[in-house]
């Protein structure tokens, strides 16, 4: 029972750390560019929600509210690429993984300017409570929180697949000089890309909200979901769902039996341990190019 | 706008250019020997601790300016350069040897860690690297017998040559300590960049492929500069410890090794004068700022304005001056000297094109 239990909390956890890491997969497929700043996003997305849904602020009805969030999130995101990442566009990672890391710092400074820094609870109807069952206690938003994540996954997975606009983001990602050639805009659609990373960002910042409290430091989760990416093979888009699957259910079984001290280090090290033995990850995208 | 007249091969790689920079140079020394005349200690505090960014930061722009490698794990190294230090400190071994001994310490562990990790390219190196540093503050933590975990250490006095050096009884013997180390790694930054493996350095960032071709082994440099980097990051992480007074996990935290990522980049990557003027605006950034907000009136510490303001700096930076403050000055020196012959384009990078890093 106390295996289910933890297992349960570990993946709802997982899904969260899944969604960020989706996040920074859609941006690395289609822009080669890493976004640091991912977990920030989510912050703020769960905050932007906050600030529409809860009644000290605007206090809209959270349905009425959520098509708002995600239109805001993702106007924020295409303007962050117009203003910030287009002048990048083309150069070294360097100077993309320091502009989003300063990008997060930003971003956290300005939420808790604007929201303060202090633990706040979102008033999400994902926050159900907890079921018995048997000796077993289910926290509900546990459940909805994975649901929602596979469907997203799911959805996203099609979109890459299937769409016009899903094969041409891929196909900006591999050559974008190439994709030029083949008459994709693509300094549009890395803008489309980042529209829908801080939409996903924005459904992570709920669901993460939904779990529990929210401050402005919720961004450095933003680290494990790297993990998460990583471990998955970055450019994978189950492969990040599933790494923050793994590193979701690690956490809690590590921090029950593993000293204390050691249970932080756990994700870490698997980071670190796949990095050295598979270093392109579980579901690895790189292939040798035949020439 | 000087010429030289070159009669000699090795007028291409002097150390100075030719007298003038030299001489500018030596004044430079004279006034940095003189400061301590000039500013009363709270100020020359301010100044050492300016040196001791520079030092750090010098370790991480031989791998980030020169060799191209981003690394977000330098404070595990400069972690790892302050506890060595101070242990060995702490079991009599006199300061110069223990000071020295640390930076071969981190140097030795930080090549031994690239050896793995530089198989890793760009995004994955910076991830490995960013998950070290957190690993390290954890570690830390656990290693309680010997780093006394979050309790942290006080810093013992330093013992040059049976002379004791305290920063609040002595701080102008404390500069002129960080002077001599900044002397040191500065000159041998300097020489090394002349040398081949400097050359192989640059070839490296520049383009590994025809690194290659010339016949640079590329893992071997970039192991080679991994180490020497950590090893000056060691250096300066055990004077920024020692000079802190007290220290614990927190102080070496990942956080630090972002500021110093960041404090290069505003500098100017790939310049060593960038090392120094980063130095300057991420020491008198946070004074600047309380003078500022006490200005305003509003007397509480706002937080996270700290990082929060740099970040707004080094976005401002990236879009308009990637070549950091060194690279402004340069350009405006450019302008000064070709008057009026100077022309807006003379800097432009050429236009690149990215190709997927998943297909090699």
């Amino acid at each position: 029972m106390e295996v289910l239990q933890l297992l349960i909390s570990g993946l709802a956890n997982g899904c969260v750390y899944g969604l960020i890491a989706l996040g920074f997969v859609l941006i690395y497929k289609a822009t080669e560019a890493v976004n640091f700043a991912q977990g920030d996003f989510m912050m703020l997305g769960a905050f932007v929600t906050l600030g529409l849904v809860n009644p000290e602020y605007a206090g809209i009805p959270f349905w009425l509210a959520l098509p708002l969030v995600f239109v805001i999130m993702g106007v924020l995101g295409y303007l962050l690429d117009i203003v910030v990442l287009r002048a990048v566009f083309g150069q070294s990672q360097v100077a993309v993984i320091i502009v989003t890391i300063a990008l997060g710092f930003v971003i956290r400074f300005a939420v808790g300017e604007i929201w303060g820094h202090e633990p706040q609870s979102l008033r999400s109807p994902l926050a159900l409570g907890d079921v018995r069952i048997g000796e077993l206690v289910l926290g509900l938003a546990d459940i909805a929180v994975i649901i929602v994540t596979l469907i997203m996954t799911f959805l996203l997975w099609q979109f890459f697949q299937r769409t016009k606009m899903g094969l041409a983001m891929q196909a900006a990602s591999q050559n974008q000089m190439a994709a030029y050639y083949m008459g994709i805009p693509v300094k549009r659609i890395q803008g489309m890309v980042w529209a829908l990373a801080g939409i996903v960002a924005a459904v992570a910042g709920i669901l993460y909200a939904s779990k529990g409290a929210l401050d402005p430091t919720a961004g450095f989760i933003g680290i494990k979901a790297f993990a998460a990416a990583v471990i998955g093979g970055f450019g994978s888009l189950p492969g990040a769902l599933l790494g923050g699957l793994i590193v979701g259910v690690i956490e809690p079984f590590a921090s029950r039996y593993l000293p204390p001290g050691w249970s932080q280090i756990a994700p870490y090290a698997l980071l670190i341990a796949v990095l050295l033995f598979r270093p392109h990850g579980l579901f690895a995208q790189v292939r040798a190019k035949k020439v | 706008m000087r010429f030289h007249f070159k009669t000699d091969y090795d007028q291409d790689i002097r150390l100075f250019e030719d007298g003038w920079t030299f001489s500018l140079y030596a004044a430079l020394l004279v006034l940095a020997l003189a400061l301590p005349l000039m500013i009363d200690p709270f100020f020359l505090g301010e100044a050492t601790n300016v040196l001791i960014w520079a030092i750090a930061g010098l370790g991480l722009m031989l791998l980030t300016g020169q060799t191209g490698q981003v690394s977000l794990g330098h404070s595990a190294f400069m972690a790892l350069g302050c506890y060595s230090c101070v242990l060995m400190m702490e079991a009599n071994v006199p300061f110069v040897v223990a000071f020295l001994l640390a930076g071969v310490i981190t140097g030795v562990v930080g090549a031994l860690i690239a050896i793995p990790a530089l198989k890793l390219h760009g995004v994955y190196l910076a991830i490995a690297t960013l998950a070290l540093a957190i690993l390290a503050d954890d570690i830390i933590v656990l290693l309680k017998e010997w780093t006394d975990g979050v309790n942290g250490k006080m810093s013992p006095p330093i013992d040059l040559f049976g002379y004791e050096i305290s920063r609040w009884n002595n701080p102008i013997e404390w500069y002129y300590l960080t002077l001599a180390v900044v002397l040191m790694v500065t000159l041998f930054y300097r020489n090394l960049l002349r040398a081949p493996l400097g050359r192989a350095f640059a070839a490296v960032r520049d383009s590994e492929i025809s690194a290659q071709a010339m016949g640079v082994n590329v893992a071997q440099t970039k192991t080679i500069a991994f180490g020497i980097s950590c090893a000056i990051t060691g250096l300066g992480g055990a004077l920024m410890g020692l000079f802190a007074g007290a220290f614990n996990n927190e102080t070496f935290n990942f956080l630090l090794s972002i500021q110093l990522l960041m404090m290069i980049v505003v500098g100017g990557l790939g310049f060593i004068h960038g090392a120094f003027l980063g130095a300057v605006v991420i020491a008198f950034l946070p004074q600047v700022l309380s003078m500022t907000t006490d200005l305003f009136g509003r007397g509480v510490a706002i937080p996270g304005l700290e990082s929060g303001v740099f970040g707004v700096i080094l976005i401002l930076f990236i879009l308009f001056e990637p070549m950091g403050l060194y690279g402004r000055w340069l350009k405006i020196r450019t302008f000064l000297e070709l008057f009026p012959f100077a022309r807006k384009d003379m800097f432009k990078r050429q236009k690149s094109y990215l190709k997927t890093e998943r297909l090699r």
